[in-house]
């Protein structure tokens, strides 16, 4: 078989766990799209107009503009996280159902890498609908704000590839708090979701510019807003630099778990 | 591309080893199954079949020796191998979100199978486990023995050559177990290889034309089920229940007693005839026994004992 053969059947495989789970969605897409909805709506009108009084302008930015594009990288994080944590957990451990993808021709590699597809079509689904009330509300600048789409989903890529990292070593869902306090909610907090960080100590600083999220929201934040874009490669980099070696070890240690 | 080297050596294993924490688990196991066989693996818990079995399609690293499966080798193939291959597991693990007919489609996705041919299938699978009814019904609404026969159907969704089943029957009620046999009989008939594990001697003596006794990673014994029970043991068995030891005693001078077994209170005595100690049962007052000729399962404790394996 051909290289270019191989890659192709390592999509289409990957694809047809995509396909699988996005089918799984569909059946329960209301409760789970009014979720994408309500939440960011909540977010931006509480958090914008009533923390957004005693703020001001931030950057040149009404609070609540400020505020969306964080709002979005933040759910991009969480809805990958979540799906690469507890959702594939679930399908590793409690029903089994990567076993029974592991009796077909499918292997570790394609199973993760669909995982990893589905958890970033998440993240998709979450910014798309953050991007409609933003664009409701008037929080969006122009159409560059459609570039954001593909960076939410490099974002969720990211993301999901380290929720599964964390995955593979979990015995419970218990152990998923770890990540979550330990990491993902610091991560939040120092990386500009709330407040821009050249307000942090410059130690603090650095730490928030070696982790993903806030090269998340550099790109996402001009994008929205109609500010310029800087170091745009960099930013990419990051993010697909963290993605890949994330994938690369979570493949490697959930084939150490299952196939033993 | 791989050549095929063999078609009528579905399984071949030399010297196939796999150890945890330096204990062999499978232990230097030659085994060869040819097509159309349906072969059964008897073992206590622990005795290496679902171990072996997880070797067969790739779930299990080995530690030394060589396997093939339909003329490929492994653990190299393993992809190649499961495109060809259906696996009915232990534990239940279909689709709890979907229908009974979208797990069918979507596992035959997995396969690279088309809607087209999917369709075609899914209706033939349907009908063979009796589900057509159920198409639309969710998982939770399925009996046991209704989820196994599906698992079994979505284990054929490929066409495939050799089917492996872990315990296909273990939790069912009499009238599931017997509807699966029916169907593993069927797909035998169409020249399927089966290899089957299971703890019923019952469910192998019915299915099998080849039973293999596995403990701790060897096998003890490889025969036609008949042949076991002419083979390994002595064709009687008469099972006597809480005797005094003075009627033990009694029956023991039978001389043609080739064995004697006690676990509990129930003592096993084994051979041809037994005739002197049916009369001193006959004329004592003790009618708790059994006289009965010899099963797989007398075969089966004879080789692996009556310890427990926990």
């Amino acid at each position: 078989m051909s290289k270019l053969a191989r890659v192709w059947l390592f999509l289409a495989r990957s694809q047809s766990i995509w396909s699988r789970h996005i089918r799984v969605w569909s059946k329960l897409a209301g409760p789970s799209l009014m979720g994408n909805f309500g939440e960011p709506v909540l977010y931006l009108l509480v958090l914008g107009y009533g923390l957004g009084q005693f703020v001001g302008e931030v950057e040149g930015l009404t609070y609540m503009a400020f505020l969306a594009s964080g709002v979005a990288c933040t759910s991009a994080v969480n809805a990958a996280s979540f799906e690469g944590m507890y959702s594939a957990y679930t399908r590793m451990e409690v029903q089994q159902t990567w076993l029974g993808m592991l009796a077909t021709p499918i292997n570790v590699g394609e199973v993760v890498f669909g995982e990893i597809l589905w958890a970033a079509t998440k993240s998709l689904i979450s910014v798309s609908a953050i991007l409609i009330v933003s664009m409701v509300l008037g929080l969006i600048a122009d159409g560059w704000a459609l570039f954001i789409l593909p960076v939410a989903f490099l974002t969720g890529l990211c993301f999901a590839s380290l929720a599964l990292v964390v995955t593979s070593s979990a015995k419970s869902y218990d152990f998923f708090l770890y990540y979550s306090t330990l990491f993902i909610t610091p991560m939040v907090l120092l990386s500009g979701v709330f407040f821009p960080i050249d307000t942090l100590p410059n130690a603090v600083q650095w730490l928030s510019k070696v982790l993903p999220l806030y090269h998340a929201i550099s790109l996402v934040r001009p994008l929205m807003t109609g500010g310029e874009l800087t170091s745009v490669f960099l930013h990419l980099f990051v993010l697909a630099t963290f993605g890949s070696a994330a994938a690369t070890l979570a493949t490697y240690r959930i084939k150490k778990r299952l196939i033993r | 591309m791989h050549a095929a080297a063999s078609q009528s050596e579905i399984v071949k294993s030399t010297k196939l080893s796999k150890l945890y924490a330096g204990k062999a688990v499978v232990n230097k196991l030659d085994l060869t199954i040819d097509s159309g066989c349906f072969c059964g693996i008897l073992g206590p818990n622990g005795a290496g079949k679902t171990t072996t079995l997880r070797m067969l399609v790739g779930h299990c690293p080995m530690d030394s020796g060589e396997l093939s499966i339909l003329g490929l080798a492994m653990p190299e193939n393993a992809s190649l191998v499961r495109e060809s291959i259906g696996v009915v597991p232990q534990m239940d693990n279909l689709d709890a979100d979907f229908s009974v007919e979208e797990n069918l489609y979507v596992y035959g996705r997995f396969f690279g199978l088309s809607s087209v041919v999917l369709k075609e299938r899914t209706k033939e699978l349907l009908e063979f486990a009796s589900l057509e009814e159920k198409a639309k019904c969710k998982i939770s609404e399925l009996s046991g023995g209704m989820r196994r026969r599906l698992t079994l159907a979505r284990a054929l969704i490929n066409k495939p050559k050799l089917l492996i089943l872990d315990e296909p029957t273990t939790g069912l009620d009499p009238q599931a177990r017997q509807a699966i046999w029916q169907k593993l009989r069927e797909l035998k008939k169409q020249g399927l290889t089966l290899i089957l594990t299971t703890h019923y001697m019952e469910e192998a003596e019915r299915l099998c034309d080849r039973v293999i006794v596995m403990d701790q990673g060897e096998i003890m014994a490889d025969a036609a089920p008949k042949e076991l029970i002419k083979g390994e043991i002595e064709s009687h068995v008469l099972e006597v229940h809480a005797a005094s030891e003075a009627l033990l005693e009694q029956l023991r001078c039978d001389s043609s007693i080739a064995r004697f077994e006690k676990s509990g209170d129930i003592c096993f005595f084994y051979g041809e005839k037994l005739n002197h100690a049916l009369e001193v049962l006959e004329e004592s007052s003790h009618d708790d026994y059994l006289f009965r000729p010899a099963n797989l399962e007398d075969v089966f404790i004879k080789l692996t004992g009556r310890d427990l394996r926990e």
